[in-house]
Parts: C-alpha cells; sequence; structure tokens
C-alpha cells in the first residue's frame, strides 16, 4: 500500500511548519517570561539587542552553541548525553495530534489541520507525557552529582503523581465527546465550551499541567534555593539549552491541549479559526508567566498530599458525578 | 512498506530485549527495555491495535518502567559490578520454558494453515470497549477487584506503625 505523493508532501509540509513554529515561538516564549516578570518586579528586563529587546533569544542562542559542552566526571556518558532529547521530544511530538485549525480545501481535497487525526489522540498525549519522564529521571541520575540526583527524584515522584489526576480530569471530556479523537472532541465543542459543563475538570486539568511542565508553584524538581538547579545542574551550553527550550515546548503543546479539550479548540466568532486557537493557546502560555511571577513554591509533602489526597479523588468523584449526569439526561 | 518497517522493529526489539537481560546495569538495562517496549507498541499499531499501542506506552514503558527506575534510583542500586554468572541450576527454570515456547512455536510454524486472516479493518475503541465490557465483563471484574486487593494489601504494608 503506497499512499499518494500529494499526501506525503502535505504531511512533511505540515510537520515542517509545527517544527518551525514551535521552536520559534518556544525561543520568543522565553523572551516573553523575561520582559513579564521583570515588568511584574518592577524591572526593565531584556531590551538592549535589537528594537525592544527582540533579538535576545537570538544572541541567547549563539551564546549557548558556543558554550564548552562539559560532561562530569563520573557520569554516564551516553545517557548524559541523550537525557536533554529525551526531554524535548515527547513534547514537540505530542503537537502532532492536535488540530490547530479548521481543515482547509486544498488540491481537490480537504485537508485536515493537524499532522496526524489518531483515533487514539488522547491516549497518545498520555502515553507521550509518561514518557517524557526518562528524559529529567536519567539526566539527574546520569549527571553523577548529589543536587542532580535529588531532583530527578522529586521530578520522577511530582510527574507521576500529576499524572494520574490530569488523566482522570480528561475521562469527562471523553465521556462528553463519546470519542479519543482530538478533531472530534473540537467538533462536540462547536455549540458550548466544555468549560461550561466541566469547570471542575478544567482546574484540575489546569493545576495538574502546571505541575506537569515543573513550573512554580510546582518546581520542585529544579527549585533553585536549595537544590542549586535541580536535575540539569551539571548541564551547560545547548544540552542546557534543550532541557530549557523542552519546558517552554511543553507550556506551548500542553496550552494548546487545555485549548482541545476545554475551550472549544479552534471555534470562535469572526476571527479565522488559526487565530483563535493561537490566542487561546498563548493566553496559557501569558496565566503559566503570570503564575510563575506571583505565587511561592510549594513544601515537598504539600505537593505530594495535594496530589494524591486533593486532586485525586476530586478527579474521580467528577467522574462520577459527570456518569450520573448523563445517564440521567438519556 | 508495513513489512519492511516490520523486519526493522523486530530486529530493534530482538536486539533491545537481548541487550536488557544481558546489561549488568540495572538502569541501562531499563533503557534496553523501555525501548524494545516502544518498537513493540509500533508493531501493535501496524497490526491494527491502536489502543493496545497506546496500553503498552502508557502502563509499560510509562509506569511500570518508570516505577523500577524510582526504586533503582532511591535505593542507589548502581554498579551491580559483583554480579556472578548464575550456575546451570540456577538457569534450569529459564531453560525449560524457552524450551516449551520454541517448540510451540515450532509446532505453528510447521502447521500453519494459512489461516490467520488480515485484519479487516481497524476496530475502533468503542466496539473494542463495548466487546470488553460486555462479553467479557465478568473478568474485567475479577481483574479489577485483584488490583484493589494489591492496592489495599500495599497499603497495609506501607502504614505508619505505631514506635
Amino acid at each position: 500500500m503506497i499512499p499518494d505523493p500529494i499526501d506525503i508532501a502535505l504531511s512533511a509540509i505540515k510537520i515542517a511548519l509545527v517544527f518551525f513554529v514551535i521552536l520559534t515561538l518556544a525561543a520568543y516564549l522565553v523572551f516573553a517570561e523575561r520582559r513579564l516578570l521583570a515588568w511584574i518586579q518592577d524591572r526593565k528586563g531584556p531590551n538592549r539587542v535589537g528594537p525592544f529587546g527582540l533579538l535576545q533569544p537570538l544572541a541567547d542562542l549563539i551564546k549557548m552553541l558556543t558554550k564548552e559542552d562539559f560532561k562530569p566526571a563520573g557520569a554516564d556518558k551516553w545517557l548524559f548525553y541523550l537525557a536533554p532529547a529525551m526531554a524535548a521530544i515527547p513534547a514537540i511530538m505530542t503537537f502532532a495530534v492536535i488540530p490547530f485549525g479548521a481543515p482547509i480545501p486544498l488540491l481537490g481535497r480537504q485537508v485536515a489541520m493537524q499532522v496526524v487525526d489518531l483515533n487514539v489522540g488522547l491516549l497518545l498525549f498520555i502515553a507521550f507525557s509518561a514518557i517524557a519522564v526518562y528524559g529529567v529521571a536519567l539526566g539527574g541520575w546520569a549527571s553523577n552529582s548529589k543536587y542532580a540526583l535529588l531532583g530527578s527524584i522529586r521530578g520522577l515522584a511530582q510527574l507521576i503523581s500529576y499524572e494520574i489526576s490530569m488523566g482522570l480530569a480528561l475521562v469527562p471530556v471523553v465521556i462528553l465527546s463519546r470519542s479519543f479523537t482530538l478533531s472530534e472532541i473540537v467538533n462536540a465543542q462547536e455549540g458550548c465550551w466544555f468549560i461550561v459543563y466541566q469547570p471542575l475538570a478544567f482546574i484540575i486539568f489546569l493545576i495538574s499541567i502546571i505541575a506537569e511542565c515543573k513550573r512554580v508553584p510546582f518546581d520542585l524538581p529544579e527549585a533553585e534555593g536549595e537544590l542549586v538547579a535541580g536535575f540539569h545542574t551539571e548541564y551547560s551550553g545547548m544540552r542546557f539549552g534543550l532541557f530549557f527550550v523542552g519546558e517552554y515546548i511543553n507550556i506551548i503543546v500542553l496550552g494548546g491541549l487545555a485549548t482541545t479539550f476545554f475551550l472549544g479548540g479552534w471555534h470562535g466568532p469572526l476571527l479565522p479559526p488559526v487565530i483563535w486557537f493561537s490566542i487561546k493557546t498563548l493566553a496559557f502560555a501569558v496565566l503559566f508567566i503570570w503564575i510563575r511571577g506571583t505565587l511561592p513554591r510549594l513544601r515537598y509533602d504539600q505537593l505530594m498530599h495535594f496530589g494524591w489526597k486533593f486532586l485525586t479523588p476530586l478527579a474521580l468523584l467528577n467522574i462520577l458525578a459527570t456518569g450520573w449526569w448523563m445517564v440521567l439526561r438519556g | 512498506m508495513e513489512q519492511i518497517l516490520f523486519y526493522i522493529l523486530a530486529t530493534v526489539i530482538v536486539i533491545a530485549t537481548i541487550l536488557a537481560i544481558t546489561e549488568k546495569h540495572p538502569v541501562h538495562a531499563i533503557v534496553y527495555l523501555v525501548t524494545s517496549f516502544f518498537a513493540l507498541a509500533v508493531v501493535f499499531y501496524l497490526l491494527a491495535a491502536p489502543l493496545i499501542a497506546m496500553f503498552e506506552m502508557i502502563i509499560y514503558a510509562g509506569a511500570v518502567m518508570v516505577l523500577f527506575m524510582f526504586v533503582i534510583m532511591m535505593l542507589d542500586l548502581g554498579g551491580g559490578g559483583d554480579a556472578k554468572r548464575p550456575s546451570l541450576a540456577h538457569c534450569l527454570p529459564a531453560l525449560v520454558l524457552a524450551g516449551v515456547i520454541l517448540a510451540s512455536l515450532g509446532l505453528l510454524v510447521t502447521a500453519r494453515s494459512s489461516a490467520i486472516p488480515a485484519a479487516s479493518h481497524m476496530p475502533d475503541v468503542r466496539e473494542f470497549s463495548t466487546t470488553l465490557f460486555t462479553k467479557y465483563g465478568v473478568a474485567i471484574e475479577i481483574i479489577s477487584m485483584q488490583l484493589l486487593f494489591a492496592v489495599v494489601g500495599a497499603l497495609y504494608l506501607g502504614r505508619r506503625r505505631k514506635p
């Protein structure tokens, strides 16, 4: 079975486009975060390179690439080199299943604005967020350093704990849309967004994804005050850069998923679908930065208690209530 | 196309699994085993079972192996340099099991009447879950009870003892 060459070309174009947009956006999100945090803290932030400091990401990239690539003594060579890629790749691969616009007619066919529309798209997202744990865990372990190891053990425990509440918060979405396919979930929200039916699931999902991308107030794996820089303490140059950019790719991808599951995806009045999707996704990114500028870090036992004893039971109750409601409604 | 992919994946699975059992360092062994699970998930996808492929990744690669790694990292079980080659008496159960599996494989290969039907269509998730929860409903209930027992047992073992 050989697929049509035009289909292959269209897929390749979509993949290249997604890579380019996500990586550029992640680099500029770093810049936006520094400017917004500076604004919150009444500072100026980076404003010297280019107009308004807009070329700062380029300068940072040159700095990262020209730094010495350092490997600590006694480190596990291959795992130390591989771990940053293991952290960044699953995040960007998840974007393959997110629909970022309405299908458009092109070359006599309906081209979906999505790299691939799997009938298990939602499960693919959960699978890849489970795989992303390995980058954090192996990076810290392979560094042969106390701080890095402590950071990665914290990261491991945190990620697997909040994955559960994240997955459970998505069950009501599947119940309402009756599908694992992300395009069908978006289509089911044409009339009314799921955030209206499921405000509780949305809040649980939002808290869980903040914990999943290890952001303040859940940034214990890298807690600067106690663990130097946590799991990536021993990394330098572009390998550190991959961990760092991976975090911002994760923010964009998880923001996009929250948009798809709860905020109606690309649906919206007047403006074109792609613009609506971008606005909603970037709103999540700004919210994450805002939260970072506002909240202090949790203590480790508080983090675990909150995840296991509050969020997970709440998500289970929410599933039960949704099920009852669906049965009563018929 | 699918056949070429299958042979590449099968090679990866076999090599990664052999490395996983011969590697002395536990963390490296886990990485090899996860590689093997990943390739296996893609094989399931090629066999028109996307749901099984995802479960393979979520449960085995994403949960079970992560927990193994957590334990190894917490207890610092690295090194493993003093591990000796096991004696023949220790290998016997494994050899018997391998013999049984190889023999049944041989039987399957020789007695095959080309009756394995190709998957006509990808069964969608709804079809799959309806069959699972109606036809095999009792089995599902029994398995979930067993998992519940395991959870209660773990809670009992991990409870805070009075000093």
